[in-house]
């Protein structure tokens, strides 16, 4: 096991070297660069200037020597300044991290919370009412896009509650915190509880066909025990794959909901520094997501050992 | 012509409403209260004179003074409202070559230190280049051009040297975009935490969040401010931001955010809101890249300019309220535009529109072009809709003449670069001004070598008379002749005006003492004079 995991940790920080490369190239192989963005509000563009402008934020050196540059900041906390608003990177995107991870986190727990039982229910239930009522909403779940939901539960709340859910000030206690996010993890969970219901229904009606479930019907199990016990433990493999990799693509459904529910968490901050080509931002930034996905990934994997006994990680 | 005395009346209706808003600064002031817009994006920075966007010039005009400024209670911006801000009075040379400010003593910036005549040389130095420090962008330094030197006298006189002549220099330095700035504080740190001499105090800026700002308590105008101070929550999404407004989540919406189609819902929603809806001083154009063929032909560019049928996209974008004009706005928002009358006397603005295209096609036929033989063109513009739409119409029309053109949408903050590059062959464009003033439009957007001159359209005859009219006083003589300058421009395809921007600003019927300005949206945002009726 110690061995599989020191492979695993050094598979990760290449996968991360990589990605940091993939990172850096890609965003400076896209046209338009920080100067002529920045003179885009000026209404004009004058090349002295913005040379001027480049070597003060030393673009004007070589690739390389750029990335070297940003790469031994990592290595020590610094993280640059950011270009748009010439404050430390790091203020400018720590505070923002624990939102979108709060956001994040009860989206994930509201798509299993609803998900996985109503996915049992769905399959234990095969073929009535309840099963097509469940199948019909997780297959809006899946179809609506979120922005478009997100919208539509900001103008019902205006047309009926008189009162719109948005981010304008810090929540200041907890209550008010959870009264913010509620409806925005609600509006990007829902796809993700609707898959996560449908991959639970399908897995469980496989399961729900062993022998060794018929064997305990045969011996007096309850209901919920075989469902809940002895059917979803072996069902919920499956399941746990896709709720790993949902966890790690949150983040493309955050960015639009964040945008609607006006969320100052770092996916919107990211997608309007990509706008900007704010590259220390950037960089930082989806290296930090690379990094949180690759780490997901491995506690997935981690996971199936708990989860189903057969499974070792040979030394 | 009669819709459009019809509309000019509606619009004259509308700004009256505006007035009647303004008037109520009558009833009893309350002091206090933190009054809250939304604002469409984060400001790309703090220092007005490094950028040409209302994004940094609305929130931030309160930081500052001008030496002079447009009465903010008087709708349309004149030389005839132009009063006394940190300078206390002045005069102009038997010459007219030198304007001279005495200074308003015992003013302090907002870190205590004094305001003198040097921030004032300091401030106008920088923005001709003179200084040591520099400014990282400077568009508006075409509009000093005849701007010789700064001089000061003692700590509270200041002289403007000018090359010639320029009455209209001091209309230049009434818009909110010269504000004075303190020489004691780096461009970078103005950029970053700008620091004036005005009624708010910069707080602080988050990136997509919020811009504060707070009263400043040593304002050297007694009374003023009224609000404890003024924030912005960001809020990229239109829809959002509007749904919050009318659930009244804010006080005001951001300056000029509310297209006319979108007013309609606000006023259902929330008819309780008050609006100015009028125009803004923001036209929509068509730029061509004069470098390239074929459009090096002035007989190309003519027939591109017959062909537009102006009243097609006010009617399909503007919903009939957008406004026909030239490079300026007509009366009564605006004070130097065309009159209906004069402009259906400049080629392509006539309500013949298939005998202006009958005469579009001839051009183009005596080029070798016809229907087996169509140009094949590229329209860029930005990809934002208030670009994009009216770009697709142009589209439309330019295949009356000959001329396929396909859309060419750019990312929007690569938009600039592009035209600066000369990287495009045509394009449409929107182009708003600070100060309604032929000084202001014509140097900044028709001049040879002015930055902002898209199309680089440079003739020295025209430059001629921006200076002829640029030296004369305001009054009927100069009017006339910056009609003619007008009609030329328009009809040299120099950059066609297809129309005048109208847009909508609304607010709670408890805020008070707010004037929309009518013919520059860059004006009017100095915030002292508004406070809360709660």
């Amino acid at each position: 096991m110690s061995t599989y995991l020191i492979r695993r940790f050094l598979l990760m920080l290449l996968t991360l070297i990589g990605m940091s490369i993939v990172i850096f190239v890609l965003l400076r192989l896209v046209p338009g660069n920080i100067a002529d963005i920045m003179f885009d509000s000026a209404g004009f563009v004058d090349p002295e200037e913005k040379a001027l402008l480049e070597k003060e934020l030393g673009l004007d050196l070589p690739i390389p020597v750029q990335y070297w540059h940003w790469i031994k900041g990592l290595m020590v906390g610094d993280l640059g300044f950011s270009y748009v608003s010439e404050m430390p990177a790091i203020d400018e995107i720590a505070p923002r991290i624990p939102i979108t991870a709060k956001l994040a986190g009860l989206a994930l727990f509201f798509s299993i919370l609803f998900g996985l039982p109503l996915g049992v229910i769905s399959a234990v239930r095969q073929n009535t009412p309840l099963d097509y009522i469940l199948r019909v909403v997780s297959l809006s779940g899946l179809s609506l896009p979120s922005f478009w939901l997100a919208l539509l539960i900001l103008m019902a709340c205006v047309a009926y509650l008189g009162e719109i859910p948005i981010y304008t000030d810090t929540p200041e206690t907890l209550w008010d915190e959870l009264a913010l996010y509620l409806l925005p993890s609600a509006a990007v969970g829902f796809r993700a509880s609707a898959l996560i219901m449908r991959l639970t229904r399908s897995s469980m009606l496989e399961v729900l066909r062993q022998d060794y479930i018929r064997t305990a019907k045969a011996k007096g199990a309850s209901d919920n025990s075989i469902n809940y016990v002895h059917a979803l433990k072996n069902a919920v493999l499956p399941v746990t794959t896709i709720i790993g990799i949902e966890a790690a693509f949150l983040i493309g459904g955050l960015i639009i909901t964040e945008t609607v529910f006006n969320i100052p968490g770092v996916a919107h901050f990211l997608v309007e520094a990509i706008l900007m080509r704010d590259y220390p931002i950037v960089q930082n930034l989806v290296m930090f997501i690379a990094v949180i996905v690759v780490v997901i990934n491995f506690l997935t994997d981690l996971s199936y050992a708990v989860l189903d006994p057969r499974i070792k990680y040979a030394d | 012509m009669r819709r459009d005395f019809t509309k000019i009346g509606a619009l004259a209706a509308v700004m009256a409403l505006g007035l009647g808003f303004g008037a109520s600064v009558a009833e009893a002031q309350k002091s206090g209260g933190v009054l809250q817009f939304y604002h469409r994006g984060t400001p790309p920075s703090g220092s007005i004179h490094e950028e040409a966007t209302n994004s940094t010039s609305s929130p931030y005009m309160g930081v500052f003074n001008n030496l002079v400024m447009y009465d903010h209670a008087k709708p349309t911006n004149s030389v005839d409202t132009i009063i006394p801000d940190l300078a206390t009075e002045w005069a102009w040379s038997g010459d007219g070559t030198k304007l001279t400010f005495k200074l308003r003593e015992g003013v302090k910036f907002h870190d205590g230190k004094p305001f003198t005549a040097k921030d004032v040389v300091c401030t106008w130095n920088l923005v001709l280049g003179k200084a040591k420090a520099r400014l990282r962008k400077n568009p508006r330094k075409s509009w000093y051009t005849n701007l010789e030197s700064i001089e000061q006298k003692g700590d509270h006189e200041v002289t403007f040297n000018l090359k010639r002549k320029q009455p209209a220099f001091l209309s230049l330095l009434a818009g909110g975009y010269s504000p004075v700035y303190p020489c004691h504080v780096p461009p970078k740190k103005m950029r970053t935490h700008p620091i004036g001499t005005g009624p708010f105090k910069f707080v602080s800026l988050k990136q997509n969040e919020k811009v504060v700002f707070t009263k400043n308590e040593n304002y050297w105008k007694e009374g003023r401010p009224y609000l404890d101070g003024h924030e912005w929550t960001i809020i990229k999404s239109r829809s959002t931001r509007v749904l919050a407004f009318v659930a009244g989540k804010f006080d005001m919406t951001y300056n000029s955010d509310v297209s006319v189609p979108l007013l309609k819902d606000v006023k259902e929603q929330a008819p309780h809101v008050q609006c100015y809806k009028g125009p803004n001083n923001v036209s929509t154009n068509l730029i061509v890249n004069q470098d390239t063929a074929p459009f090096d032909n002035a007989d190309v560019r003519k027939a591109m300019v017959l062909s537009i049928d102006r009243d097609a996209f006010i009617k399909i974008l503007g919903h009939g309220e957008t406004i026909k004009s030239g490079a300026l706005l007509p009366p009564p928002a605006g004070v130097w535009g065309m009159t209906p009358d004069a402009l259906a006397k400049v080629a392509g603005y006539s309500t013949d529109v298939e005998g202006n295209r009958a005469k579009a096609r001839k051009i183009m036929e005596g080029l070798g072009y016809n229907n087996d033989n169509r140009l094949k063109v590229k329209v860029a513009t930005r990809n934002i809709a208030v670009y994009r739409d009216p770009a697709v119409i142009l589209i439309d029309h330019l295949k009356e003449i000959y001329i396929d053109a396909e859309l060419e949408t750019v990312e929007t903050s690569n938009w600039h670069a592009k035209v600066a590059r000369k990287d495009y062959q045509v394009g449409l464009n929107l182009t708003g001004i600070g100060v309604d003033d032929p000084d202001a439009m014509f140097y900044e957007n028709y001049a040879c070598g002015s930055q902002r001159n898209y199309t680089g359209y440079c003739k020295p005859e025209m430059m001629e008379l921006f200076e002829k009219q640029s030296m004369m006083e305001s009054g009927p003589e100069r009017k006339a002749l910056v009609w003619e300058i007008d009609k030329r421009l328009q009809e040299d395809a120099a950059r066609p005006i297809i129309f005048n921007n109208v847009t909508a600003t609304c607010w709670q019927p408890y805020v008070k003492g707010f004037v929309m300005m009518t013919n520059s949206i860059y004006n009017g945002w100095r915030l002292e004079d508004v406070w809360l009726d709660k």
